[in-house]
């Protein structure tokens, strides 16, 4: 029997699938960027060339300095290095980590192994609480505080120009997570962070690369041990051809410029009438206006997550989920619940820089008629 | 405290089957009457919550895993 197979890819939220320009890079270094940068060969001289070259792209795209640009393993793995690392440095200071409730579970899980962790609660649209925030921050013993750009689920906007100056008078570091925001909104001026992070699959490069930029002047030591490698900064050889491959997907999006964003943005607009419109008890968590383009959650009242993502599959479409059975975990998403919003029912889409209208509307069209068939079946008042 | 007009005990169901139980059995009770709601799935405070918020009824008091919810 064949299998069912996914046609419109709806998912982006965990990864944007590799961009041409990324897997062709990507190839091109393979063939003459495989060298080890720190090495005076040839070989070596090529990958240092291609490494150098990638950090101008990165650095471009944050607004930083190409010698702030570190690689690393992933999204997560920079998260940690960025927590445990401001920890470290800051810790005659005090050892408080600040975060707000709806940062991704790696700077929450980093949070709690480093320090004493402090949370920040949001409101029903996932926004941080400013004054919250400020009092938080100006706490005694506060080593740093960590905020998002923008939520990886609902795609709300924090209020970061306003939480990282309130964070910067307060003389607190701030690690900013920039991961669902890179390619997709300008990130070139968010403001006085201390270290950004990010990872390449958010935006169709590589799995395997993470983004860590420090700046200059903030009081990070390596939480782990070191070697030659980018400075000290990050262990090992990095995987220049991965790297390259990241920072051709990077240029693409800067190239690309808003035209996709505005595009997705619009589509997001649709789906959500679409669904509100037409399917009764349902529920669409996040800042409606001020969000990322290209991210969309909505909830079913009564259904539950891993029946509908496995029957929207069935009809095409690959979307996640936040609720708790289908995120392999006893607990559902805690962002959702930080919103107070509802968890059961939960689908996570994430528009691909292709997806199209008609898709759009495809998939508006299988969750009304799939919401249908399951709740028929309930027998509910 | 008053004692619950009905108690619906779904301990050891997944979200969303306690919310489910609750939107069919509450029909049952007058308006003004309350339900008591015994469920430990961890989604339940939350999900309940969202559910009186959503189908206008009044949550009074949460304390996990026993739920009462009055009927408006």
């Amino acid at each position: 029997m064949a299998q069912p197979v996914s046609e419109v890819f709806l998912d982006s939220s965990s990864a944007e699938p590799l961009l041409p320009d990324a897997r062709r890079a990507w190839l091109a270094a393979s063939d003459a960027g495989w060298g080890d940068p720190l090495r005076l060969h040839r070989p070596g001289r090529l990958a240092a060339q291609a490494l150098d070259r990638a950090r101008d792209v990165v650095a471009q795209a944050v607004g930083a300095r190409p010698d702030e640009v570190v690689f690393t393993a992933s999204a997560s793995h920079s998260a940690y290095a960025a927590v445990a690392g401001l920890a470290r440095g800051r810790r005659r200071v005090g050892d408080v980590v600040v975060t707000t409730a709806v940062d991704h579970s790696a700077v929450l899980g980093a949070a709690a192994e480093v320090g004493r962790h402090a949370v920040v609660e949001v409101d029903r649209v996932g926004r941080l609480d400013l004054a919250a925030w400020r009092a938080a921050v100006s706490a005694p013993g506060v080593a740093l505080a960590c905020l998002q750009v923008g939520n990886h689920e609902v795609g709300t906007l924090q209020p970061y120009a306003d939480a990282l100056a309130a964070a910067q008078q307060a003389g607190v570091p701030v690690v900013l997570d920039a991961t669902s925001a890179l390619g997709r909104i300008d990130c070139a001026h968010l403001g006085g962070w201390s270290v950004l992070t990010g990872g390449a699959a958010a935006f169709g490069g590589p799995s395997s690369v993470g983004l860590l930029v420090l700046r200059k002047g903030a009081r990070w030591r390596a939480p782990y041990p070191v070697d030659d490698y980018q400075d000290g900064r990050w262990p090992g050889a990095p995987d220049v051809p991965a790297v390259v491959a990241a920072a051709a997907a990077l240029d693409s999006w800067l190239r690309m410029g808003r035209a996709v964003g505005e595009r997705q943005r619009a589509l997001v607009d649709q789906l959500r009438t679409a669904l509100l419109e037409r399917v009764p008890d349902l529920e669409v968590p996040g800042d409606p206006v001020a969000r990322l383009p290209h991210l969309l959650t909505f909830s079913v009242l009564y259904l539950d997550g891993e029946t509908l993502t496995l029957a929207l599959d069935r009809a095409g479409f690959a979307v996640a989920s936040g609720s708790a059975c289908s995120a392999r975990s006893e607990h559902p998403s805690h962002v959702l619940a930080a919103m107070g919003s509802l968890t059961h029912g939960n689908v996570r889409v994430g528009l691909t820089r292709t997806t199209t209208a008609s898709q759009v509307a495809a998939f508006a069209e299988a969750v009304v008629r799939i919401a249908a068939d399951l709740r028929s079946g309930l027998d509910l008042p | 405290m008053t004692a619950p007009d009905l108690v619906l005990d779904c301990r050891g169901m997944r979200c969303p089957r306690p919310i489910i139980e609750i939107a069919r059995h509450l029909g049952e009770v007058p308006v003004g009457g309350l339900v008591e709601l015994l469920a430990d799935d961890p989604a339940t405070a939350v999900d309940l919550a969202a559910w009186c918020r959503m189908r206008g009824q009044a949550l009074v008091t949460a304390d996990g895993p026993r739920f009462r919810v009055r009927r408006v």
